[in-house]
């Protein structure tokens, strides 16, 4: 069933170095994104759009659904099924969505906040249904849209406008949330890490059930100012390649070594029923009885 | 058959092939008939984990492409007011089924009320267009659920099919129509190449075509402010076409959105405003009224929001004074008050402890008004907020 820790494959052999072409995936006229400069989520779009490229997905059959917050402005720019909710709310969004069209594959944008706070009831339920869905939390661990408050995933004593004496309260870990509540596909990954994330979205999309990815990114603007980073890669130096290690190299670290740091890679894996194969089963069972 | 269950009855023939919802008395049977019948027509089902994201899975299904509801009372009702107004801005047809509980709060929960008819109108927050269908017996639920689906289909916005407990609970014996007697309307598909479509085009009428997610069309839906094609926009004049859009789809069909029942009212003197288990009481009044000489009238709204303002102006040109009685503290008798706009006197009965009006109060109510307005004559001013509370006093003692 599950497997703790999995190596990734390359994805293919590497022929010529072509550059990669994101216009058939970008939607014309509506760049330049909101975005500041040095924030990763554009890094993450990148990692995304080449892993959707990569499994041959016709854009018709995939439904992007978002939240509120800067990672939820995503489907904006994408040339797929689109849909940009409430905060909070866009799990349920596409559990709708997904139930009424199984076809879809759907692609949940979200933030740290979106997802765990205010949408953090819908984030376990989603997992613990399991229905086909692919749900990347951009987890910068602040609220960027309204300027820099405390979020579930700030770190204990990190500054925020909130939090002006330092975080008291302690941090979700998303993918031990995820994988309590049932998900049967998690991992993690960082803007760092674009070609390593690359590949961990590629696997979450084909994988079949709730599949979450918690993307470690930073927010320069807020979190990096308030918590006296000198600059955005300084950011992705300490927070992304220092703040973390793969599941690989963590098996040789010991309990200390590994203190502080988050994993990265695919954390666990199993198989479970999926949501929309039961209900039509359960409807194929219903029917024969008539 | 069961009110409740006539509204799942109304739904299944208007093509609703999606619920999802949470439990909540006292509308749950609403869920429990969607969650054992649905799957036996291939429909789907799903217990959401609350209210919120019940009404926020019917848009997504709705988007889907497959007639939606969700069902609920008080408290879930309130709970979905962000949702509602979500569906308003994107424009995706739904219907939410609010069976009225006594509140605020948890209230009273077994207790009926007709305490959310403005929550209805008012609840999420922006200038929002609302359609709010009041049906005041088994039978109506079925009939007003059906265009309940209709009305959503043709204006592309969420309707609210809003009744009390009382009704809801209520049995009567319903005949449901043979399919094709009642008329069904489905949504009406673009007809335009993907690449030109835009889900907010405005250039051949208020209302555009709206396309199903995963059928080639990839449009995009926010919540924001959007033009035409559905992306935000930050352009003030686009801003403000598009809000006073959202209500013109709904103002400038008032007449075809507009359903009222008339009950003696041609010849009334006296004329009652009730909609809902109200009316019932009110039904009755008028005729035991009419049996000692009192010319009493009612107008009933079947279609409670947009309001029926010409009805009621009609109505206040020709009795004395409009009586409203309604299961709260007085909500709707504003409306008819501004719509009555002082050529009448308007008088509310309002009651909280849970129980019905019961035409007696009514009645005696209207008996009142007659002898307050003989003493007008004569030159007394008549009692007018004094005598109400009398009167629901009086029937308290009694009941």
């Amino acid at each position: 069933m599950s497997t703790p820790t999995e190596e990734l494959k390359p994805l293919a052999k590497k022929k010529k170095k072509v550059p990669f072409n994101y216009e058939p995936y970008i939607r014309g006229g509506k760049l330049p994104h909101i975005w500041c400069p040095g924030c990763g989520h554009g890094i993450v779009l990148k990692s995304l759009l080449r892993a959707i490229h990569t499994t041959g997905m016709s854009k018709d059959d995939i439904a992007m659904v978002s939240g509120i917050g800067c990672s939820s402005r995503t489907p904006g720019y994408v040339d797929f099924n689109t849909l940009h909710t409430l905060h909070g709310r866009a799990l349920a969004y596409a559990t709708g969505l997904k139930l009424a069209k199984p076809k879809l594959k759907i692609i949940v944008t979200t933030g740290d906040g979106d997802a765990l706070a205010i949408g953090g009831n819908h984030f376990i339920h989603a997992c613990r249904r399991n229905m086909d869905m692919t749900i990347l939390v951009y987890n910068n661990a602040i609220y960027g849209m309204t300027s820099g408050q405390s979020s579930p995933t700030t770190p204990q004593g990190m500054i925020s406008t909130t939090g002006r004496y330092g975080s008291i309260e302690p941090p979700f870990d998303t993918c031990q949330l995820a994988q309590a509540a049932g998900a049967t596909f998690v991992a993690r990954g960082t803007a760092y890490h674009f070609q390593e994330l690359e590949k961990i979205i590629y696997e979450a999309i084909l994988h079949k059930g709730t599949s979450v990815v918690d993307i470690i990114d930073a927010c320069p603007t807020y979190y990096g100012r308030f918590n006296k980073y000198k600059t955005p890669s300084e950011m992705m130096e300490k927070i992304e390649k220092e703040g973390t290690v793969s599941v690989k190299q963590a098996e040789k670290l010991t309990p200390e070594e590994l203190q502080g740091k988050f994993l990265r890679g695919i954390i666990h894996r199993s198989e479970r029923p999926e949501y929309c194969e039961e209900y039509n089963k359960l409807v194929a069972t219903v029917q024969a009885k008539k | 058959m069961q009110g409740n269950e006539a509204c799942t009855e109304g739904a299944f023939y208007a093509g609703c092939r999606f619920y999802a919802g949470y439990p909540i008395t006292p509308s749950t049977e609403v869920m429990e008939i969607c969650g054992t019948r649905l799957p036996k027509v291939g429909g789907v089902f799903i217990q959401m984990e609350d209210e919120i994201a019940s009404i926020c899975a019917i848009v997504g299904a709705s988007l889907g492409g497959l007639k939606a509801m969700t069902a609920t009372s008080g408290p879930g009702f309130s709970l979905m007011q962000e949702g509602l107004g979500f569906a308003c801005m994107t424009e995706v047809p739904c219907v939410i089924v609010n069976v009225m509980r006594s509140g605020p709060s948890t209230g009273f929960p077994t207790g009926p009320s007709q305490s959310d008819v403005m929550q209805a109108k008012w609840g999420t927050h922006g200038d929002h267009p609302a359609i709010v269908l009041s049906p005041a017996s088994v039978e109506e639920i079925f009939h007003e659920t059906v265009r309940a689906f209709n009305l959503s289909e043709i204006y592309r916005t969420p309707v609210i099919l809003l009744y009390d407990e009382i009704i809801g609970h209520m049995r009567e014996a319903i005949t449901i129509p043979e399919p094709g007697a009642v008329e069904v309307i489905n949504r009406v598909a673009p007809n335009c190449p993907p690449n030109e479509y835009k889900p907010y085009d405005n250039k051949l009428g208020d209302i555009a075509p709206l396309a199903s997610y995963g059928d080639g069309y990839r449009f995009h839906v926010t919540g924001l402010y959007h033009a035409a094609d559905g992306f935000p926009t930050n352009n003030t004049k686009m801003i403000e076409d598009a809000a006073r859009r959202l209500l013109r789809k709904v103002d400038d069909n008032k007449e075809r959105i507009w359903k009222n029942e008339e009950y003696f009212l041609d010849d009334a003197e006296i004329g009652i405003f009730a909609y809902g288990v109200s009316a019932r009481s009110a039904k009755f009044a008028v005729r035991e009224l009419r049996k000692k000489g009192i010319k009493a009238g009612l107008l009933r709204p079947i279609t409670i929001w947009p309001f029926p303002d010409a009805a009621v102006e009609e109505m206040s040109k020709r009795v004395k004074a409009i009586i409203v009685p309604e299961m709260n503290l007085g909500q709707i008798v504003y409306e008819v008050e501004r719509a009555a706009k002082g050529r009448c006197d308007v008088k509310g009965i309002f009651r909280v402890d849970t129980e019905p009006i019961r035409p007696i109060q009514i009645m005696d109510c209207i008996t009142g008004a007659v002898l307050a307005l003989s003493e007008a004559k004569n030159g007394a001013k008549p009692p007018v907020s004094t005598m109400t509370e009398m009167m629901v006093e009086r029937d308290m003692i009694d009941g």
